[in-house]
């Protein structure tokens, strides 16, 4: 049971797929302007991530070697689609704040990583909860970023007014830089510095 | 005129890195040396040329709402937009594999400098990305449409390029041991990308 539990636990620090893997960057700046649609795209990457795992999962027995990247992709991108088509119908709004971003989980390393990683190797019990161990991974640093990105930057936390307007009247402005997208860069830097300070093990040597 | 624009806009100011984060996996794990760094920058540039026209014509004349009219006018209200991404991502597949078969035939030398990298890019975000901008943009021509993708493969060439000559000078300097790596090299990649931030609005 302590197993299964660590393959969830696990991906939020030691092997968090983006800070120490550096897998799934690509969309996981861009979302992060404000924390509405990085926690829509979090809980999307999340359930691709869990069901393709399950899915690629109880197929691997059957899936030839030479042609698992298509299938792997086919099964990706299906799920997408049913995604895609869901956030449409209900959450119009952030779909189109979203934009090109939800077609580009397909490519999000961090799911093929994973399915090449483990579903390929494990069980479907066993793939499913490394999935959402993952998908929670992404969305803790994608939810950080996007709480300091939209606190800065706009004074609010999902479009409600944090910061008193008296803040405001004594001379407080709101910081314009971090809402553009370079500063997501650097807020994740600074989160890597900040986790590999108090985790002196995972430390790169001086390679580069 | 218009060509020329739309190529500069593309390298610089809607450049796939800086503003739009695209292709960052592959641009942080290959950017070690500005050789290996080149060849993939080279690499991605040729099937973004080559795939971003061919998804505009699947788009144009198979997926977009009515594109089917010109089989026969019943088929004038079929949709079949919701097929984008298995659609792309399989002629973008199917393209790079069809690619590396070529080059390895016909120049074995350049297959020797990008073969390495071509089975990566089928995966990398910027191929699917560019062509889902290209959907979302509505170009009106299929030139238009090569342009964007040579000039966003060029705009990422040059990305990858800076970074991997940023680093390979980083390797001589001191960084705060926490910061090696991965760290440093996402702080350095937003200081460009505010620097990048300079050629916002410029029109040709």
């Amino acid at each position: 049971m302590s197993n299964l539990k660590k393959l969830v636990i696990e991906p939020l620090r030691k092997t968090n797929p983006v800070t120490v893997l550096v897998l799934g960057i690509c969309s996981c700046l861009a979302v992060t302007a404000q924390l509405k649609p990085a926690l829509v795209m979090g809980a999307s990457v999340t359930i691709v991530t869990a069901l393709s795992n399950l899915i690629i999962s109880l197929l691997r027995k059957g899936i030839p070697s030479r042609i698992r990247i298509i299938v792997q992709l086919v099964v990706v991108a299906t799920l997408v689609i049913m995604i895609d088509q869901f956030l449409k119908a209900f959450a119009y709004e952030v779909s189109k704040q979203l934009s090109v971003y939800v077609g580009l989980i397909i490519t999000n390393c961090i799911i093929m990583g994973r399915l090449e990683a483990f579903a390929l190797s494990h069980g479907p019990g066993e793939s499913f909860l490394d999935g959402l161990g993952n998908g929670f991974g992404y969305s803790l640093i994608l939810i950080i970023v996007a709480f300091f990105r939209e606190l800065l930057g706009s004074g609010t936390l999902l479009g409600y007014q944090v910061i008193p307007q008296s803040f405001y009247e004594a001379g407080y402005q709101n910081n314009g830089l971090i809402i553009l997208p370079p500063m997501a860069l650097i807020v994740v830097g600074i989160i890597i510095w900040i986790q590999r300070t108090r985790n002196p093990e995972m430390q790169e040597n001086n390679q580069n | 005129m218009e060509y020329f624009n739309l190529f500069i806009k593309s390298v610089f100011v809607d450049n796939m890195i800086f503003a739009y984060f695209l292709g960052m996996c592959s641009y942080l794990a290959v950017s070690k040396t500005v050789k290996t760094s080149a060849g993939l920058g080279l690499a991605v540039t040729f099937v973004l040329v080559v795939t971003v026209p061919v998804n505009y014509l699947i788009n144009k004349y198979l997926l977009s709402p009515g594109a089917l009219a010109w089989i026969s006018p019943r088929f004038a209200t079929v949709d079949l937009s919701f097929l984008t991404y298995i659609l792309f991502i399989a002629i973008i597949a199917a393209i790079v594999q069809i690619l590396e078969m070529i080059i390895e035939t016909f120049t074995p030398s350049l297959y020797s400098a990008l073969g390495i990298f071509l089975p990566l890019i089928a995966v990398n975000c910027a191929i699917l990305g560019c062509s889902l901008f290209m959907q979302e943009r509505a170009f009106s021509n299929v030139g238009e449409a090569a342009v964007f993708g040579l000039g966003s493969g060029i705009g990422w060439l040059l990305a990858i390029v800076a970074i991997a000559a940023i680093r390979e000078k980083l390797r001589y300097s001191k960084i705060p041991k926490a910061l090696q790596g991965v760290g440093i090299s996402f702080i350095i990649t937003g200081l460009m990308g505010i620097a990048f931030m300079a050629f916002m609005g410029i029109k040709l």
